[in-house]
């Protein structure tokens, strides 16, 4: 190899001015295409998330209209007259706070199955490749399912009313339902890595005092690992928000928020929108003729979703500085 | 009783499986194996199962499903092959040359962007890029080239892949980050001390290590491609029409409906028991090859843990 | 006022007047017991005798003026405000073994690293003063091209996880765009192994995974991947200190045996290795060269009185 004068020559005194580390004009030429691909790659990497995000921005500054927020759709033929979108803003978070409701004892207790009990260990192994499936699966698939389960006769009652025989199988507590197969595995995996992270210690001090395991877990284990919980509530809530397939299928498609039954249940068992349908059905995809809102609506689920994340963020960064080692 | 909880993903999958089987098994069974091949128009015969009499005997079942299986794959094979390039590239970028302060805002950036909704890509997609391919990218020659077969209006299948491993990324470079940063220092010291530039020892010792990262990241984002409804039924084309390779560039220009947002764009007609039975047969194709992909995937994963990366 | 008492305590008659400690090398000087081989895992009995087989052969220093292969020049190396070394300047010559003692924090295995400018990859660190490789200042070559002549071993075996053929082959593979094949690398790395004393126990098995040879063999395959590129200057970072007896002894003999073609610097915090293996030995304290001479010197007539402390064991 020919020696190359490398450059900067080190300035005199302790702390000064470090020598060169090898610059890649010196590699040969696979290595130094590796190089550039890999810049080309970050740079693009940066270009496009910037650039989505900045969009999403100045539309969402654009279109701003905090009265879209506080209006209910109205079904008019002039679509940039036809109100906001307080309805499907009510109905993603109804939506969520139900399908979190019902996906988060669930995923702690399976949780919490997986690593304090677990035998035998064929069936846990299954379980676990059964979470990996369920979180494969495509949300248009949970959506179809949930058709076929609440369409049967039998789960009418969860259904909105329709005339006629046929169950009409869709509604808000249908939707809750598939939607939080959704967030059930992110639920299991960060409560289960919560577990995994609590050492052996703390469980045999406790049953060194004579408590139960169950005692164990409801009193010492589940309060360390509420963090964990946290933080998969969080993620879940985060998919949950934004996903369009399943209130597409199984929310019934109503612009407004519209009561099942005149019961107390009413409003579960009835239909509505979400932020997310209502994007898509504002968009030409949707036949919809006002982008505007559309836009505005998309940059509000966006900020739902950047709120989400960073809670997530903060509640690991929380976790990160509870330290079980001393 | 917990187990008996635990038990209930069990049944809740088997009974997915057997009940979406079950609905979608007349479907399979009038059109037999050519229920996989191509014919005539899929959105015609779709048309002509939904309005099948209302007499069972006389329900129609005609399906050719190709175009709609061809686009699904086309689809989903090209995002996953650049996409998993891009993210072995710009996850060496992160680890390695990307200067620290860089990295404190992209990687915060990279983990948002993998929770963005898949309406709002779709959204950009189909008020901002499918226009401007219709008009900028689509010459007019092209479009009357094949005006008889089908309509070039800029939902395509490049806008469909392009977006497509836009979406997917994130969560595959988060991924191989996570396995490029496990590797032991002192392998990356070793290498480094033997004379191999950094380049050389990323790629050699890096990356070689993390191959078991890099294949589960890929199987992980081949199944979030499949099971894309929304988005590409935003941009990918409005006509179930398979595209075409033979006819060059062009066969970039078409459009395409990939089985989920075939799924998507047909739901209200589910109620109709013929047409019902084909939807179903469309989301038993889903779920079967997702069940799949899902246990490659996990057991792909298995080797990862090795390492404590978290998948 | 015996050596044991803190430093501070004693005065320069004290000194003087105090004669040295008795060294543990004369020990080693004479015939050792004949002891069988212990288990593996077993530590060497207090008293300094390497367990088992021949006597160490002594490094005789009357030999002719050693060629200098390295040189550090008042150099000086900080991790951001904190200093680690100050102003040290010493030699590497070939046909002998410089070893760096000291205890542990003093700076040794810094100076070490600035050797091949593995220093440079910790981001805080940096660096005054010139190092020299054969007359040539080190931050004027290409960095990769100094490290194939300037090998280092590391205290933790780190064989890579590909197989023993490629670990050795690793550093011949890397030099440049073409990819050598098999059939081409084989003398080399045969060479390599013999040199580093693996080739009778693997020369048949070169596909195997290194990781599943044993500790002393993963490090004897670090050496021979490090000899691979023919290096001119070996720099050993407490090769033995995660290896058992019998590994260390072994590596011990093939240092000495390679200390005519390779320059060799080796740190180690065992004094009695570097009483083995050492012609010229420097001792540091707190990032400076407190002493360096010849290994009889340093250890049976320290001229200094830290170094006197540390070699009779006041403080380690």
């Amino acid at each position: 190899m020919t020696s190359t004068a490398a450059g900067q020559t080190p300035a005199g005194g302790p702390g000064g001015a470090s020598p060169p580390i090898d610059s890649p004009s010196s590699w040969p030429l696979v290595d130094r295409a590796g190089y550039y691909a890999a810049w080309v790659a970050g740079l693009a990497l940066i270009a496009i998330a910037g650039s989505i995000l900045v969009y999403m921005a100045v539309k969402g500054a654009q279109y701003f209209d905090l009265g879209l927020l506080t209006e209910s759709p109205t079904a008019d033929l002039d679509q940039s007259k036809a109100g906001g979108f307080k309805d499907p803003l009510i109905g993603t978070a109804l939506l969520t706070v139900m399908a979190v409701a019902i996906a988060a004892p669930l995923g702690v207790a399976i949780a919490v199955w997986l690593t304090e009990y677990g035998r035998p260990a064929g069936l846990a192994r299954a379980v676990e490749s059964g979470i990996e499936v369920v979180a494969g699966t495509p949300s248009i698939v949970l959506a179809i399912f949930g058709l076929l389960v609440f369409q049967n006769q039998l789960l009418a009652p969860f259904s909105f009313e329709a005339e006629g025989d046929a169950v009409f199988g869709r509604s808000f507590i249908a939707a809750a339902c598939m939607m939080s197969l959704i967030a059930l595995p992110l639920v299991v995996g960060a409560t289960r890595e919560a577990l995994n992270a609590i050492p052996g210690h703390v469980r045999e001090a406790s049953y060194a005092l004579g408590k139960t395991k169950a005692a164990t877990i409801r009193r010492v284990l589940l309060p360390a690992v509420r963090p964990g919980i946290g933080t998969g509530t969080a993620l879940g809530m985060g998919r949950v928000a934004g996903d369009t397939a399943i209130v597409i299928v199984l929310l019934g498609g109503t612009l407004q928020i519209t009561r099942g039954s005149d019961d107390v249940f009413g409003l579960f068992r009835g239909t509505g929108s979400t932020l997310t349908s209502y994007v898509y059905l504002n968009s030409p995809a949707g036949e919809g003729q006002a982008p505007e809102k559309a836009y505005f609506a998309a940059f509000v689920l966006l900020l739902v979703v950047v709120a989400l994340n960073f809670a997530v963020t903060r509640i690991a960064r929380g976790r990160k500085e509870a330290a079980w080692t001393r | 009783m917990l187990g008996a909880v635990a038990c209930l993903v069990l049944v809740l999958i088997a009974g997915m499986v057997i009940f979406v089987f079950a609905k979608a098994w007349p479907s399979f069974a009038h059109n037999g194996l050519s229920w996989f091949t191509s014919g005539a128009d899929v959105d015609l015969q779709l048309e002509d199962i939904l309005n099948s009499p209302a007499n069972p005997s006389e329900y129609v079942y005609k399906l050719n499903a190709w175009p709609l299986l061809w686009g699904t794959f086309v689809v989903t094979a090209g995002a996953v092959a650049i996409g998993i390039v891009f993210s072995l590239f710009a996850a060496i970028f992160i680890v390695e040359f990307a200067p620290p302060r860089l990295n404190h805002v992209l990687e915060p950036v990279v983990r948002l962007l993998a929770a963005v909704p898949s309406v709002i890509y779709g959204l950009i997609g189909i008020l901002v890029i499918v226009p401007w391919v219709g008009e900028h990218l689509i010459s007019l020659e092209r479009k009357e080239s094949v005006i008889q077969v089908v309509q070039l209006d800029g939902a395509c299948i490049m806008v469909g892949i392009a977006v497509l491993t836009v979406m997917i990324t994130p969560i595959m470079i988060a991924i191989v980050v996570d396995a490029l940063r496990a590797v032991p220092r002192s392998w990356m010291e070793g290498a480094a001390a033997l004379g191999a530039n950094r380049w050389r020892v990323m790629w050699t010792v890096a990356v070689r290590t993390a191959r078991p990262a890099v294949i589960a990241a890929a199987v992980l984002a081949t199944a979030r491609a499949l099971g894309e409804a929304i988005m590409l039924s935003m941009v990918a084309g409005s006509a179930s029409f398979a595209p075409n390779p033979i006819d060059g560039i062009t066969f970039l220009f078409e459009p395409t409906r990939p089985l989920a947002s075939a799924l998507v764009e047909n739901v209200e007609g589910i109620s109709v028991v013929p047409f019902g039975q084909t939807l179903y047969a469309f989301a038993a194709i889903l779920l079967i090859s997702s069940v799949f992909l899902s246990l490659a995937g996990y057991v792909a994963k298995q080797p990862l843990r090795k390492y404590g990366v978290r998948p | 006022m015996d050596s044991l008492s803190p430093p501070e305590e004693r005065d320069e008659r004290d000194v003087i007047l105090t004669p040295p400690p008795p060294v543990r090398r004369i020990l080693v000087d004479r015939e050792p017991q004949a002891v069988a081989p212990p288990p593996n895992g077993q530590r060497p009995q207090p008293g300094g005798a390497a367990v088992g087989s021949s006597p160490v052969r002594r490094p005789d220093p009357s030999l002719g003026p050693k060629v200098e292969r390295m040189r550090a020049d008042d150099v000086r190396i900080a991790y951001g405000a904190k200093e680690a070394v100050r102003g040290v300047t010493i030699p590497v010559r070939q046909g002998e073994v410089l070893a760096l003692i000291g205890p542990s924090g003093c700076g040794k295995t810094t100076l070490l690293r600035s050797f091949n400018r593995l220093v440079e990859i910790t981001p805080t660190a940096s660096r005054t003063g010139v190092i020299s490789l054969d007359g040539e200042d080190i931050d004027t070559l290409e960095v990769t091209a100094l490290r194939r002549r300037v090998s280092m071993v590391f205290q933790q075996p780190n064989p890579f996880p590909m197989s023993i053929f490629d670990n050795v082959a690793y550093a011949l593979r890397e030099q440049g765009s073409g990819r050598p094949g098999k059939a081409e690398l084989l003398p080399d790395v045969r060479d390599a192994l013999q040199r580093a004393g693996l080739w009778d126990e693997v020369g048949d098995t070169l596909d195997h995974p290194a990781l599943r040879l044993s500790g002393g063999q993963q490090q004897r395959l670090c050496i021979g991947r490090a000899l691979a590129a023919r290096p001119e200057v070996l720099l050993l970072d407490e090769p033995c200190s995660a290896l058992d007896p019998r590994s260390t002894q072994v590596i011990e003999e093939l240092i000495l045996r390679l200390r005519d073609d390779v320059a060799i610097a080796i740190v180690t915090h065992n004094m009695q290795q570097a009483l083995r293996v050492a012609d010229q030995v420097g001792f540091m304290y707190l990032g400076e060269l407190v002493e360096y001479g010849p290994a009889d010197q340093v250890f049976g007539q320290p001229r200094e009185v830290r170094t006197r402390e540390y070699v009779g064991g006041a403080f380690g």
